[in-house]
């Protein structure tokens, strides 16, 4: 009997050792084979990734045995990563930056299938957002929708009954906010800086409703601050806020993490911020149920529109070993691990619901960025960031509104937006130049 | 031989960055992409040219004016201290504590402190001042930098102290007492004396501030970020090569930095040299 038992385990040992051999002898091996092996998965969610991402990978392993996840999360994610992706080794999956330009996908991604390929299951309006001659590089994590975090007891305190739609309406709820409650009606954020910067997401697809407008259009206008056009729109609203002193009594000693606590207890009225943030002050208070979060108060012939886009997309280091596998766990986050859906945003899975957060945008048409064309390409952020107006770099230029509305500086707005003008025309004449 | 490992560490982390920098300065480059423009002096003309770059240098100022109180205080504490007191060396350690916490922790205490209904207003309220009365002390333009100033004398003030007081420490005692039975009041000692003994301490002191004011960085970034005209010549840079990735236009902007830092360099051993010559 025991002989019998050791002959058989022997059996199964060479059996096993043969294979073994075989595996490595076979260079591409198969399907199955394939999908063996470590990957090493590089995410911005430091926050996550003890937590949440240990169930992922516990269920991911269980699907694939034989697989092995390894994670490394970075906090400063898109200065790092880059700086990373001047060796081969940038893990196996990653987080796309945002830094890297859409000439570069192909030296340093997989590409991961064809919008036509892929809309068969996913949303395709969130698919070009990394997109490279027709092949899609990254996958969104979870698309967000733009619009303004309010505390709803607060509102309705005041006695504001329907949401408004046009910035002159959002003013006078504040005002009446002011009157009628003791909160502070808006707090702009302006220490941490990249919070007024969420401004700037509004300039495109809720104040225009047109998808071109900030990759292939503004980037063909020599004066986009005139009067009249979104941005003159949007941050005269910014401006007008301020000016009526319907903020923080002092702007540059905001705090952040205290922002999100003030909005929960209602203590603050409202902020402008991506979907994002709505579960984060949700959960950062003992009152989520007053937690709301309206479409940004305009409209153009009585339809709201909503900035909507990809949040960071997953992509394939184009040096992986993985590379299948690596496909697999990116389809698993996607399609399985219900990540989007519990971090509030829209998952890329068409047939996922909507998120709880977007219930009152439930009339508004979201509107998401087209990728620049061939003409275009990087035209957006070249001139932005060279002309020196940093639409979405230089936090000192949103500053400088708040402070011209408050009176420390003599300039007005208009001021503002012709320095504006002025720069943006001779940088982007510049780049015409040449064509 | 046993210099090696030093002298590797300095050419690898800090000649070669440098020459990397002056390299850079050179070229028109956005940090990430493989492509770099070679534009000759265009950086630096830009920043000869436009003004915003070196108005700022402006805010330089005040620490300087800061400086120079904050050296003036610093003798005053250092005399003090020189004399036989009870527990001069716990007031010496209280003073230099400062200079011991990160400037980040400084920086973030009195952002709480200067913030309105923070611990200064709640202390002006209680002493009578009205709440509504009181400036924004960073939020205020005409104030920010004062207020910042303040900090950095806080933080720095200790360091200068002990200096002086080692330097008072050194004099004679003997030449003291001569004075004290010849009549010398304590005015005339500190002139005649003290003052002397200590010039080059002084103005080595006053040199490092020059430095230290072009300088300024921490302080600033943390509490305001630059907001409401508290940015500085360092902050400037940073902005300008990690929010606007203009990395050469920062690189040259580094070269004039370093340049100037060089030329005040240059002054102090100067000032030196003149001063052991006069004093043989």
């Amino acid at each position: 009997m025991k002989t019998k038992v050791i002959g058989k385990a022997a059996a199964v040992l060479a059996a096993a050792v043969s294979m073994a051999v075989f595996n490595g002898c076979s260079k591409g091996g198969n399907e199955a084979e394939s999908l063996k092996g470590t990957i090493t998965v590089i995410t911005n969610r430091t926050d996550l990734v003890d937590t949440d991402f240990q169930n992922y990978k516990k269920t991911f392993e269980a699907k694939f045995p034989g697989a092995k996840v390894e994670f490394e999360a970075m906090k400063d994610y898109e200065s790092d990563i880059v700086i990373r992706m001047q060796t081969k080794e940038y893990g196996d999956v990653l987080m796309l930056p945002d830094a890297v330009s859409s000439g570069d996908f192909a030296t340093y991604f997989e590409p991961l299938g064809t919008v036509e390929e892929l809309s068969d299951k996913y949303r395709p309006e969130f698919l070009t957002t990394k997109i490279s001659n027709g092949q899609v590089y990254g996958l969104a994590a979870l698309a967000k929708a733009q619009g303004i975090v309010y505390n709803k007891r607060i509102f309705r305190e005041a006695g504001i009954t329907s949401s408004p739609k046009t910035p002159e309406e959002f003013i006078a709820d504040l005002e009446l906010i002011k009157e009628k409650t003791d909160a502070i009606p808006y707090y702009t954020n302006y220490h941490a800086g990249w919070t007024l910067t969420q401004w700037q997401d509004h300039a495109w697809g809720s104040l225009t409703g047109d998808p071109d407008y900030h990759n292939n259009k503004i980037v063909r206008d020599r004066t986009p601050f005139d009067e009249g056009k979104s941005n003159y729109i949007l941050y005269k609203m910014l401006w007008d806020i301020c000016n009526k002193g319907l903020i923080e009594s002092d702007p540059v000693t905001s705090d952040w993490e205290m922002s999100k606590i003030y909005l929960n207890e209602g203590k603050i009225a409202s902020m402008l911020l991506g979907s994002w943030a709505v579960s984060q002050i949700e959960n950062a208070g003992n009152f989520p149920q007053d937690v709301g979060y309206m479409a940004f108060p305009y409209n153009i012939d009585g339809v709201q529109y909503a900035s909507a886009g990809s949040d960071y997309c997953y992509a394939i280091n184009v040096n992986s070993s993985h590379k299948a596998l690596a496909k697999e766990w990116i389809k698993f986050m996607i399609e399985e691990s219900g990540f989007a859906i519990s971090q509030g945003g829209i998952s890329l899975l068409k047939s996922d619901p909507m998120p709880s957060n977007l219930k009152e945008f439930a009339d508004v048409k979201l509107i998401v960025d087209n990728p620049a064309t061939e003409e275009n390409q990087d035209l957006f952020d070249k001139i932005s960031n060279e002309s020196e107006v940093g639409l979405y770099s230089l936090e000192k230029e949103k500053q400088r509104i708040v402070d011209s509305a408050l009176g420390k500086t003599d300039e007005s707005f208009d001021d503002i937006m012709a320095d504006w003008n002025r720069k943006w025309s001779k940088t982007a004449d510049s780049y015409s130049a040449g064509k | 031989m046993f210099l090696f490992v030093p002298l590797l560490f300095l050419f690898l982390f800090t000649y070669l960055p440098l020459g990397d920098m002056v390299r850079l300065s050179f070229f028109k480059w956005d940090g990430i992409s493989k492509k770099k423009e070679f534009i000759g002096l265009k950086n630096y003309i830009e920043v000869f040219s436009r003004p915003e770059y070196f108005s700022v240098l402006k805010v330089s100022l005040y620490y300087f004016a800061g400086s120079v109180i904050q050296i003036a205080l610093a003798l005053l504490l250092a005399v003090i201290f020189s004399k036989k007191l009870k527990f001069t060396n716990l007031f010496k350690g209280i003073i230099f504590f400062p200079y011991l916490i990160n400037g980040v922790a400084i920086s973030f205490i009195f952002l709480y402190f200067y913030k309105a209904g923070g611990t200064l207003d709640t202390i002006l309220v209680k002493m009578g001042f009205e709440q509504d009365k009181l400036p924004l002390w960073l939020g205020d333009p005409k104030i920010v930098n004062i207020s910042l100033v303040f900090v950095s004398v806080w933080r720095y003030i200790g360091q200068n102290v002990v200096m002086f007081n080692g330097a008072i420490q050194s004099i004679d005692t003997q030449i003291f007492e001569a004075s004290m039975i010849d009549g010398a009041s304590e005015w005339q000692q500190f002139k005649y004396i003290t003052f002397p003994s200590i010039k080059p301490i002084v103005s080595l002191n006053l040199i490092l501030a020059v430095k230290g004011a072009i300088n300024v960085f921490e302080i600033p970034y943390i509490m305001t970020g630059g907001a409401s005209g508290s940015a500085t010549f360092v902050t400037k840079t940073i902005e300008t090569a990690f929010k606007l990735k203009k990395i050469g236009l920062a690189s040259s902007m580094g070269v004039v930095l370093l340049t100037i830092i060089m030329l005040v360099t240059f002054v102090q051993e100067w000032v030196f040299k003149r001063g052991e010559k006069n004093g043989q």
